[in-house]
């Protein structure tokens, strides 16, 4: 199972080096959306700076729904879903190499986020341990919930429309819990913050496994 | 057999109606208002009712031992209804809250679970909705429906550590709150809710049936039926 996910991980990530959608597409819509709730908030009043962690975390919700679109867009075009289950590869690993793909492009995502808000909000970053360990597990959920309804709406004639509705009301916790955690951390408050990593946890840890567990029956279809 | 159903819930919602808004007495705290008491909690067990069926009958219909069309179309029709009662919960709430709190919307725990509630179904509505091969489109909404239905908790849990400002529990508690003709009338509330949605549920199950069956057939017979039209 995780080596299979090495694979179709390392595949993922493959295509997105060589097409560079990610980093010319994905990343560039991440700072735009910054620089619209400067626009939308007054950036003279240092509201910017007092829901750094609000918006970081918006950011990269909306950006993780492009992430999880692409991810299987590249397995529309040339039959490659039925490649995918021809190969003999376990369900569950290819559900862990594409949600781990999704997770390091986001990885990627929050460190140009977090230098974004840095610059642009004037935000100092403090208590880096749960600022850390925050963006790993809340990372992790969203991978992993973006993963299963990536393929629950994948080849349907309005994914486009359908991820979104479906995606954004799930991962609420996720945003709850992770700006709650790090307006802790960067109030200098980390006593405050660390309990939320519980709901992060648990939240990762359902969907992980409800993916690995649902995965087999959503791909052997259609 | 569904026609008794229905009448005895029509008769449970009408009694409901007279005793709530005529035979009980006003409270001495709420006044008037203390009515909704009667329609906004069971509406809101409904809701909570309507959406485990939808999980349970999708659990089925994923197992491959319990596999069938009909648990497909049950999660369905009972998604529906919960959709249903769920806005209504929030529309009575927010009736009970503009004179009780002075606001229609409060960020409280419990109204903004029911609010992702609302939209996590309604994500799965659409998502039965979508045109594709009916195999394809039941197994991917039984799935969304669990994730769905597995969020719940979290959600819960999340929302009412970020704020809390619901009435605790009336009822479900050591010295119930609520005495005589009051809680009564809020049990047969309960009661006459449960039915209605009894009988909303085999109704809808049956038109499900009834679609799908047009959706199978239809061209077919739309076809045979032109082919009958032209002379030989």
């Amino acid at each position: 199972m995780w080596r299979d996910a090495l694979v179709v991980g390392g595949k993922d990530l493959r295509i997105e080096m060589r097409s560079r959608v990610a980093t010319n597409q994905v990343a560039p819509f991440a700072v735009v959306v910054l620089v619209l709730f400067a626009f939308a908030l007054d950036p003279d009043r240092g509201i910017l700076e007092r829901t750094s962690a609000g918006l970081f975390w918006v950011a990269v919700l909306l950006s993780s729904l492009l992430a999880v679109q692409r991810s299987f867009a590249i397995e529309s075009a040339d039959g490659a879903r039925d490649g995918l289950r021809l190969s003999g590869l376990d369900p569950a690993g290819i559900f862990l190499g594409k949600a781990g793909a999704v997770a390091v492009q986001l990885v990627a995502l929050e460190l140009l986020l977090g230098a974004g808000i840095v610059v642009l909000y004037d935000t100092h970053l403090r208590g880096p341990l749960l600022l850390v360990a925050t963006a790993v597990l809340a990372t992790v959920g969203l991978a992993a919930a973006g993963t299963i309804y990536g393929v629950v709406a994948a080849g349907l004639r309005v994914r486009e429309t359908l991820l979104p509705l479906l995606l954004l009301p799930v991962v609420a916790p996720v945003l709850l819990a992770a700006t709650r955690a790090w307006e802790a951390a960067l109030a200098g408050d980390p006593g405050e913050g660390w309990p939320w990593l519980r709901v992060l946890a648990v939240f990762a840890v359902v969907y992980g496994a409800f993916g690995v567990l649902a995965f087999g029956p959503l791909l052997e279809e259609s | 057999m569904s026609r008794a159903l229905g009448v005895v819930a029509a008769g449970a919602v009408a009694l409901t109606v007279v005793l709530g808004l005529f035979v009980t007495p006003p409270d001495v705290v709420q006044g008037e208002l203390v009515r909704l008491i009667y329609l906004h909690p069971p509406i809101a067990w409904v809701m909570y009712v309507a959406f485990a069926v939808t999980a349970l009958a999708s659990a089925l219909y994923l197992l491959p031992n319990t596999r069938s069309r009909m648990w497909d179309l049950v999660a369905g029709a009972s998604a529906e209804i919960g959709v249903v009662f769920c806005a209504l919960a929030l529309a009575t709430g927010s009736i009970w809250g503009r004179p009780t709190w002075g606001v229609w919307w409060t960020w409280d725990a419990r109204l903004t679970t029911t609010a992702l509630l609302l939209a996590l179904f309604l994500g799965y509505l659409a998502l039965r909705r979508v045109p594709a091969d009916i195999a394809t489109r039941s197994k991917r909404s039984a799935v969304a429906a669990l994730v769905a239905f597995a969020d719940v908790p979290l959600v819960h849990m999340s929302v009412k550590w970020w704020r809390t400002l619901h009435q605790e529990p009336t009822v479900l508690r050591p010295d119930p709150q609520i005495h005589g003709s009051q809680a009564w009338t809020m049990l047969l509330g309960f009661l006459a809710m449960t039915l209605l949605y009894a009988w909303l549920l085999v109704h809808r199950f049956r038109v499900e049936q009834l679609e799908e069956q047009l959706e199978v057939e239809g061209l077919d017979r739309a076809l045979a039926d032109r082919h009958a039209e032209v002379p030989a």
